[in-house]
């Protein structure tokens, strides 16, 4: 029986000529990623070597990636002590893939990843945060644990205990119609999987559609895999991938990429035409509560958001200027920008976006996670709505308990925008 | 035999359990009191130690389903509380493995709040119903992380093994 690409990929990280769903392995890791988050890592990784005689030391400061996005700059003495304390055990440990709060090299962990080419197609890729998924983007296994493992993690250089996850195959055909993309794909996926539907499973993505796609889509699609409650969402390694990695990522070694075999063994095949796909909307307060757009048009909103590790990329950014050039945010109603990236950031300014989105109202914002976890810009007076180009609408995600946080492409979020009311971008 | 102190619907999000807001406090001896705390009424009888040790938060589908904060597993392991729910999202239920939470997965259970339960090495009983659901057995790998009393004393047995 052949392997999937999540079989092909673990089977060589564990060092066996073959895995199957279900085997438990105790993979290599290549990438260890964490947040400010990694405060929590460190005295974990402490407590691991207390008793032991041993000095506390990471396996690989080459493969751990230390990224701050969450609460950046820092909202509270809280977070700045803590990333004061990052900061020092980065120094200490010879941690080279840092990225600090800054306007040079910031920005989100999971846009960060990829556009330093850090991630590689058939790479066992761990991360203290759930949206690690993201980098199966290109080709990656890459899957979200806890603060503890990650401590294991650093300390043994291996994912202990890992469970070859069983995938489900989504095959996607067809041409998007205009308005239309990557992001409505998901959520129609995850509205039809359920938050639950791949719970233990990895997704991995097929199909015309899929093959035409730019790894900024796929990796808002990969983003939202765990949605589904998917351990891992993957994209096979293709030419998309190497160009990005060669021509964006300033990769210049040789990348090798893993496919499927062709009688891979899948649990599921999940097969989607998306050439009458409208734009979709998850509704509050769950991720799965999926509609298409013209059931929910006409919903007042009081707060837009473009940004995150989803959909805070530079053709997001691109659609919303494009939209919102020589308009107005509509009275009422506030657009918050946030570009996932410093790089990105940098690129909107170059091309006008910023400028446009500025003029037209908006509040662009400094790379990071801003309003998307609520935590520190951004968070939503009692009862107001807010129209998100983010991954969670979960009661209280937008700061507030009684917020209601519904989500959708940057094409939904800019045409909302001019309007103040959950408005069909194809009109 | 334990009290169910909260019994809850399915996909309760670690948004619910550890609003995002509190994420900057990581020690587990100070995450308790952020538990649910946008339930007002329950977050403050937790706070004031309402609940005996061993007390069960019931779950429905999908429990503990997004954000990998440990921070969720943590504020419940701080009360001694035990989570019995019909399935549990991936991360939350490794990091409640991880810390020495006990989780209990029972696709069938049916229990209200003031129901007095059992959980056996296989079942769950509840003597208020009269009622007995299977357990899903956790894999082996993840028992071996329970016996040694949670990930950090595993690991740390393998690196002594390794040295
Ligand atoms: S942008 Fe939102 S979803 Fe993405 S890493 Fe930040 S908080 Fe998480």
């Amino acid at each position: 029986m052949g392997m999937t690409v999540v079989e092909k990929i673990l089977a060589r990280a564990a060092g066996l000529p073959s895995v199957k769903a279900g085997d438990v392995v105790e993979p290599r890791v290549d990438l260890a990623m964490s947040h400010e988050n990694a405060a929590l890592v460190i005295n974990q990784h402490r407590e691991v070597f207390e008793g032991t005689g041993l000095a506390p030391k990471v396996w690989d400061p080459s493969r751990i990636a230390i990224i701050f996005d969450h609460r950046v700059p820092a909202e509270s003495p809280k977070t700045a002590t803590n990333q004061k304390k990052i900061r020092e055990f980065v120094a200490a440990n010879g941690i080279t893939k840092f990225h600090d709060v800054r306007g040079d090299v910031g920005g989100i962990c999971h846009q960060i990843l990829p556009e330093y080419g850090y991630v590689r197609p058939g790479s066992v890729v761990v991360g203290t945060d759930s949206h690690t998924t993201s980098h199966g983007a290109l080709g990656a296994f890459a899957f979200g644990i806890g603060a503890t493992e990650m401590a294991s993690v650093w300390a043994l250089g291996i994912a202990v205990n890992i469970e070859v996850p069983a995938t489900i195959k989504v095959v996607v055909n067809g041409e998007f119609p205009p308005m239309v993309g990557a992001k409505d794909l998901i959520l129609h996926v995850i509205g039809k999987l359920t938050a639950q539907g791949a719970n233990y499973k990895v997704l991995e993505y097929h199909g015309g559609t899929i093959q035409r796609m730019s790894t900024s889509g796929r990796l808002a699609i990969c983003n939202m895999s765990v949605e589904a409650g998917a351990t891992s969402g993957i994209v096979p390694g293709d030419a998309e991938t190497l160009r990005y990695l060669h021509e964006e990522a300033g990769v210049t070694e040789t990348i090798t990429t893993v496919a499927p075999d062709p009688d891979a063994a899948y649990v599921q095949t999940l097969e989607i035409d998306v050439s009458s796909l409208a734009p979709q909307i998850a509704c509050p307060h769950m991720v799965d509560n999926v509609k298409p757009v013209d059931q929910v048009a006409g919903t007042k909103v009081q707060q837009i958001v473009i940004g995150s590790c989803t959909n805070g990329r530079l053709d997001d950014l691109a659609i919303a200027a494009d939209m919102l050039r020589g308009k107005k945010v509509a009275e009422g109603t506030r657009m918050l920008v946030f570009p996932a990236s410093s790089r990105i950031f940098a690129k909107a300014l170059d091309k006008g976006y910023v400028h446009d989105l500025m003029k037209a109202g908006a509040v662009v914002m400094n790379s990071g996670c801003g309003p998307c976890l609520g935590v520190h810009e951004g968070a939503l007076g009692d009862h107001e709505v807010a129209l998100s180009t983010t991954n969670r609408n979960f009661k209280g995600r937008m700061g507030n308990p009684t917020g209601e946080v519904y989500l959708c492409s940057p094409a939904v979020a800019a045409a909302s925008a001019l309007t103040g009311v959950i408005t069909d971008p194809r009109k | 035999m334990s009290k169910v102190i909260i019994s809850l619907g399915n996909d309760i999000s670690t948004d619910d359990i550890y609003p995002g807001r509190f994420m900057a406090t990581v020690l587990p001896t100070e995450t308790p009191q952020f538990a649910f705390f946008d339930r007002t009424e329950f977050n403050a009888k937790l706070k004031a130690k309402a609940f005996p040790a061993g007390s069960i938060i019931i779950g429905g589908e999908n429990f503990g389903c997004g954000s990998s904060r440990e921070q969720a597993a943590s504020t419940l392991k701080g009360y001694d509380l035990v989570v019995v729910a019909r399935s549990v999202a991936r991360i939350f239920l490794q990091n409640s493995i991880n810390l020495g939470l006990q989780v209990v997965i029972c696709p069938a259970l049916e229990a209200s709040e003031g129901d007095e339960l059992e959980i056996t090495a296989t079942q769950v009983l509840n003597h208020t119903t009269g009622k007995t659901f299977e357990q899903v057995q956790l894999p082996a790998s993840r028992k071996g992380i329970m016996a040694a009393g949670g990930l950090i004393p595993y690991t740390r047995a393998k690196l002594m093994a390794r040295a």
